[in-house]
């Protein structure tokens, strides 16, 4: 179903989310630095942003979130759960490859052994406006992993920015919901034949060069390839990618606690740590680079398609926009492919 | 879980033996497992780690775990006072593939404090319901020395058993130990179990397990028949936090338990 909603009643708009629900959007909080915030006043929202550094996982997998609390009582020990989320939320402004990875962190916290409540309570209650990435930047390659700059898989309503106004389309039974929104007026034909036009101009722009087709089967070959010894290399270990990734969804457990009250909690954690994996005993599995690095590309392209018959990686390009010492995913992906091994050869004669 | 009994079971105190009570009777009765499955047991304010469950589900009313000193949860453990609480989530992990064992031989191999989960198997092998359902059981118990054995008395009364072989062996005997001294895969070797209609559970610190495979292998185990049980760090215990994993597998949900041809298939990142 499509809808329209004029620019002029956007903050209105996003005043009556605000009065309804808890809305999440981008948020500017200083130069460069950007994220998606609970948001209180229309004018916080920044949706010129295309993508918020800190990628739509924290909504409901946050950076740091409390399990339950704790009290010691003599030995006697008194456990409370946290507070379960009971709001209704609606997320306005993500775009189509922080969506994706969120149903790629459900396979993970949703998936078929075990669910994760923490996740499962947020995602429930959760309503996703996806945005149309009209201009995608040039570190952005979701053309390649699966997805588009106007892929609207997870999204539950979908809004393409037409300049004056936005084409509005309700997607799912959550975004259904918004049909009698009084903002929300009829498309026109118009409005519809321009945003095929806008979302024609567009796909052409997310990269879709980076050869990630059957790159499962090309990885099963080199676990112990040279390769690996070549590609961590220029890696300093900061964990920046992992952090920012949308999919990457490793966490911690740890106690906190003052004298006898405290709460467990759950951390964003890092493969590209070193002791991530070290044991008590001393003996690590992973104790360089090299098989670190291993980890974080084996487990995106190889370990995750054959659990999930997917690659675990949405080409936000965020791993590479904000890598210190610009590791490209891009190229090491390119490295293991016959045509990427050829250039490397040409480049080195 | 209320720990009912803690004693230190080497004489290294490095190993501390606890057998924790269930607070509610239910969740005692609702508590089922196979020998090979872990616990994660916390201690709030210091945290949580993995343990093999030591006791049998045959064992009804408690579990035991022994806890080898060596972090800060561990020492926690070992200085946790009896009647206090614990925090306990489990069973985890798929434990060993007992119906494959039925009607087969069992070699039980261990070393060192990884006896723990194979404690578990031989008390809920050796019980009158299970014991028919296996032909001949054998095991293989070493430690560095005698003090460094775990359930002694229970060794002892194993010994006495016609249905069961065990042989305990240490790497320095004392003067007080009139058993067999030697390394494992020598003494393996020397007993020479029969690989006919027979699994092999082989329990015990790398190095043992590196020297202990190959003596397997000339005895003509297949390697589908031989089954080890996996430690890394872990944390969730369900496949989520994703540490653990070897390759496309969890070691605390895929394992810990897993055959010799399941890992040569899976990369050597452990």
């Amino acid at each position: 179903m499509k809808l329209r909603l004029d620019k002029k009643d956007l903050k209105s708009f996003l005043q009556s989310l605000i009065d309804q629900y808890d809305l999440y959007a981008p948020v500017q909080l200083t130069e460069g630095v950007s994220v998606y915030k609970k948001i209180d006043r229309p004018g916080e929202v920044s949706l010129t942003l295309l993508n918020p550094q800190k990628p739509l996982k924290e909504i409901f997998f946050p950076q740091s979130e409390v399990m339950f609390d704790f009290e010691k009582v003599g030995k006697r020990n008194q456990v409370t759960s946290t507070e379960e989320v009971k709001k209704e939320r609606v997320i306005l402004g993500a775009r189509p490859c922080d969506i994706q990875a969120i149903s790629i962190l459900d396979e993970i916290f949703l998936g078929k052994d075990y669910t994760d409540v923490y996740f499962l309570q947020k995602r429930k209650l959760t309503t996703i406006i996806g945005f149309s990435c009209n201009h995608p930047l040039s570190t952005c390659f979701c053309s390649s992993t699966g997805g588009s700059p106007f892929f609207r898989e997870g999204a539950d309503l979908f809004f393409i920015d037409l300049e004056e106004a936005f084409l509005v389309e309700l997607l799912t039974e959550k975004g259904m919901a918004f049909q009698k929104n009084r903002f929300f007026k009829e498309a026109d034909p118009k409005d519809i034949s321009l945003a095929k036009e806008i979302e024609e101009k567009a796909s052409t722009k997310g990269d879709a060069s980076v050869p990630i087709e059957r790159i499962e089967k090309r990885l099963n070959l080199m676990m112990e390839s040279p390769f690996w010894d070549r590609v961590h290399e220029k890696c300093m270990g900061c964990r920046i990618c992992t952090y920012l990734c949308p999919t990457c969804h490793c966490f911690d457990i740890v106690d906190e606690a003052l004298n006898n009250r405290g709460h467990r909690v759950r951390n964003w954690d890092s493969c590209l740590s070193s002791l991530y994996s070290q044991e008590t005993s001393g003996h690590n599995p992973r104790p360089s680079g090299r098989e670190r690095t291993r980890q974080r590309l084996m487990h995106k392209f190889n370990y995750f398609p054959k659990n999930f018959g997917r690659v675990a990686c949405v080409g936000c390009g965020r791993c590479i926009l904000y890598c210190p010492v610009n590791f490209d995913i891009r190229q090491a992906i390119e490295l293991t492919s016959p045509k990427g091994i050829k250039k490397e050869k040409a480049e080195v004669n | 879980m209320v720990v009912k009994k803690a004693y230190v079971e080497t004489t290294d105190r490095m190993l501390r033996t606890l057998e924790l009570g269930f607070l509610n009777e239910e969740d005692g009765r609702n508590f089922d497992f196979i020998p090979g499955q872990f616990c994660e047991l916390s201690i709030l304010g210091k945290g949580e780690a993995p343990f093999g469950i030591a006791s049998s589900p045959t064992e009804n009313g408690s579990l035991k775990f022994t806890i080898n000193k060596a972090g800060v949860v561990t020492t926690a453990l070992h200085h946790i006072e009896e009647g206090a609480e614990i925090g306990i989530r489990g069973p985890l992990g798929n434990g060993y593939p007992i119906d494959l064992f039925e009607g087969k031989n069992i070699l039980v191999i261990g070393g060192g404090f990884a006896f723990t989960t194979l404690r578990s198997l031989i008390v809920y092998l050796l019980h009158p319901q299970n014991r028919s359902k296996v032909k001949n059981i054998t095991v293989i118990y070493g430690a560095r020395m005698p003090g460094l054995l775990l359930y002694r008395e229970e060794l002892l009364e194993w010994d006495k058993r016609h249905d069961l072989k065990i042989i305990v062996t240490v790497d320095w005997g004392d003067k007080d130990w009139k058993g067999k001294v030697g390394l494992v895969p020598n003494v393996l070797e020397e007993v020479a179990p029969s690989s006919e209609n027979t699994c092999a559970v082989i329990c015990g610190p790398p190095i043992m397990i590196k020297f202990t495979f190959p003596k397997l292998m000339a005895l003509r185990f297949p390697n589908e028949r031989i089954f080890t049980s996996l430690e890394k760090r872990m944390k969730c215990g369900f496949g989520k936090c994703g540490r653990c994993n070897i390759g496309h597998l969890y070691v605390c949900k895929d394992g810990p338990v897993f055959s010799y041809a399941q890992l040569g298939k899976l990369p050597r990142d452990y």
